[in-house]
């Protein structure tokens, strides 16, 4: 009975807790667009550069890139570090046991990060990193505090530090302002990070360009059938009444 | 006699295949003066049919395993041919049943097709619904998301509230001591087979009792006590054609804003496919805010609006209970002289409304965390909820109806 009502708590509770902690965070909307195959492609590079060392994509298959433009040779020699084989799925080396080790927390698998997280938290995440030096890892992120992921495209963007103002009592960041530049401007950044975020969006679900496709030709479908089902029903009923 | 003829003859000599084809369908006959309302039970069957038809789909590639399910879901999506839209239809089925089935039963009570001689129906009905609500809380557990896992832990835990055999309830309910392998498996197994078998079954029994004392209408008014030479309904039209031609369309519209949502928008904006579900299940990490899908919600909120007593949620959980079971006694709760809304006084008009507001803000304070200010609108739509039932004898009694006409109206 106890447990029970300490869960109810929590349920009711645990919600205003949560609010509280991610209040004021304001998202940037991420400039997602599945039609530009150009920024799919460099999203992917960026991904198995950057993400897919740490971070698996384990529902995905290498092969599946086909869909955004990539033939299966530019696959297998630009995109293909740890697979032999195009038709396999992108796992990585490291284990579970591993990364709780190194990072206090198992980095999550990313193939259906983009559903669960949405495009603009991904977006402001990971241009959302600074220098905390409290951190093991030597880095905190405005989005999300404390994480245990360290700021692995530091060498693009650059160092941040917070820009701190007074909020009654608490001191809370404002903003974060370039220390250290990187080997690319900070607009660059923006647009490499969109690009990844694109193909994360993309690789959330691959059948969703074929889907709204395939959903267009349906709806005129059923929008023909109607008519015919419309006098159909006419014909039959105009002896009733 | 033709060839077709004769066959036709074997078969009846056997079985009553003409003889149900026209109870059921060509001399079935049904009100003339269907209106909106009465597509809903039609498209029932149909969602009935497209759930079971995708399910079968699902199975064969879905697997019942903790370690496996998650990461199964995801390879329908992607690498099972056509596996992403059998998914998303079985996904936004579900939502859309509830649509139907809350349409219906929203019908039912503006017409009174609840009152005598169709009290079974109604009951059969109801029975329906509550074995819906079972199917979709088994069959939401199956993915192995966040909200999978957590959702099932919080529904199960109400079990757990029953005084003295709650713990043990609770344990039995899920093979373990929290949500488990064992629970995926059992839930697996009922979601695919058993409830499964007792809806269809219900299903039919819910026709078949309709069929025997025929349909109701928008005027609430008995068809068969005026009837031609030949004893049939002056009012009545042949099932087939006139309502399956009728139902084509609707079928039609409905598929419409089915397909919509299967192809542009399958989560609904985290409604149908919440988005901490494609999170896989983690019995370590509780997600700051569990809430239900949103048919379930205004049940819930009915649960959360119930202060503990006693140091037990068990009331809020005996609330949530009773506001299902009233249903069952609707027929014999409403006195009223009259069937449909259209001859109704002024109060039941008002009762309903604010039957269906209460209702619907329950259901949208369920989807909200619980803030004390939302907790007093719970309060009292829950309040009204319950009077809508527990008044019903007498203001439907006192209320200033309308005489009913001799024949059905246009």
């Amino acid at each position: 009975m106890k447990r029970l009502k300490n869960f109810l708590f929590l349920l009711v509770a645990a919600p205003v807790v949560a609010l509280a902690s991610e209040a004021g965070v304001h998202l940037d909307k991420a400039p997602v667009n599945l039609a530009d195959q150009e920024s799919l492609q460099r999203g992917a590079r960026m991904f198995v550069n950057y993400c897919l060392n740490c971070h698996s994509a384990s529902s995905m298959r290498y092969i599946r890139m086909q869909d955004i433009g990539l033939s299966e040779d530019l696959i297998k020699e630009n995109l293909m570090f740890a697979a032999e084989k195009p038709g396999e799925l992108m796992k990585v080396g490291m284990t579970k046991a591993d990364g709780k080790t190194w990072f206090g927390a198992t980095p999550p698998d990313l193939s259906v990060i983009a559903r669960s997280r949405g495009a603009d938290w991904l977006y402001t995440y990971l241009r959302s990193f600074y220098r905390d030096e409290t951190r093991p890892t030597g880095w905190n992120n405005v989005v999300f505090d404390k994480v245990g992921m360290p700021h692995v495209m530091w060498s693009l963007q650059g160092e941040m530090a917070p820009v701190m103002k007074k909020e009654g009592e608490h001191e809370v960041i404002e903003r974060l302002e370039l220390v250290k530049p990187g080997s690319v401007t900070l607009a660059e950044y923006d647009a490499m990070v969109g690009d990844l975020v694109n193909y994360l969006v993309w690789m959330g679900e691959p059948a969703q360009v074929q889907r709204k496709q395939l959903g267009i030709i349906v709806l005129a479908f059923l929008a023909i059938f109607f008519v015919v089902a419309y006098y159909l029903k006419k014909e039959f009923w105009k002896d009733i009444h | 006699m033709s060839a077709m003829q004769k066959l036709m003859g074997w078969v009846d000599d056997r079985f009553p295949l003409t003889a149900t084809y026209k109870a059921h369908l060509s001399e079935y006959y049904a009100p003339k003066n269907f209106n909106f309302w009465y597509f809903f039970g039609s498209l029932a069957l149909l969602v009935l049919v497209l759930q079971i038809v995708t399910g079968i789909f699902l199975t064969m590639n879905y697997k019942p395993d903790s370690e496996l399910a998650f990461a199964s879901v995801e390879y329908i999506m992607r690498d099972v041919d056509w596996g992403w839209l059998i998914r998303y239809m079985h996904s936004t089925g579900a939502s859309m049943f509830f649509v139907v089935v809350y349409l219906h039963m929203f019908r039912g009570l503006m017409y009174g097709s609840y009152r005598k001689p169709r009290e079974l129906i109604w009951i059969f009905g109801v029975l329906i619904y509550l074995m819906l609500m079972a199917e979709a809380f088994l069959g939401y557990l199956l993915p192995w998301g966040q909200m999978s896992y957590w959702g099932a832990q919080v529904i199960v835990n109400l079990f757990a509230a029953v005084p003295f055999i709650g713990e043990d309830l609770s344990i039995w309910i899920r093979g373990d001591y929290v949500i488990s392998d064992a629970t995926l498996n059992r839930f697996f197994a009922f979601h695919v087979i058993a409830l499964p078998l007792v809806l269809i079954a219900l299903v039919a029994v819910h026709l078949v009792a309709l069929h025997e004392v025929g349909s109701n209408n928008p005027d609430g008014v008995e068809i068969k006590k005026k009837k031609d030479a030949n004893g049939i309904p002056l009012d009545g039209i042949p099932f087939h054609p006139y309502y399956t031609v009728k139902d084509i369309v609707g079928v039609i519209v409905f598929l419409m804003v089915f397909s919509a949502i299967v192809f542009f928008a399958p989560t609904m904006g985290g409604y149908f496919l919440e988005a901490n579900n494609f999170i896989p299940a983690d019995p370590l990490k509780t997600p700051p805010h569990i809430a239900p899908l949103w048919y379930f919600t205004p049940f819930y909120a009915i649960l959360r609006a119930v202060p503990p007593m006693f140091g037990s949620q068990f009331p809020g959980v005996v609330a949530m209970g009773l506001s299902i079971v009233l249903l069952f006694f609707l027929p014999w709760l409403d006195r009223s002289k009259v069937k449909s809304i259209r001859y109704r006084g002024p109060i039941y008009k008002i009762a309903l409304a604010l039957f269906i507001v209460s209702f619907v803000g329950l259901g949208y304070l369920g989807l909200l965390p619980a803030t004390p200010i939302a907790t007093l609108f719970a309060q009292v739509f829950s309040v009204i909820y319950f009077l809508f039932f527990l008044l019903m004898p007498w203001y439907t009694s006192i209320d200033k109806t309308k005489p009913e006409p001799e024949r059905v109206t246009g």
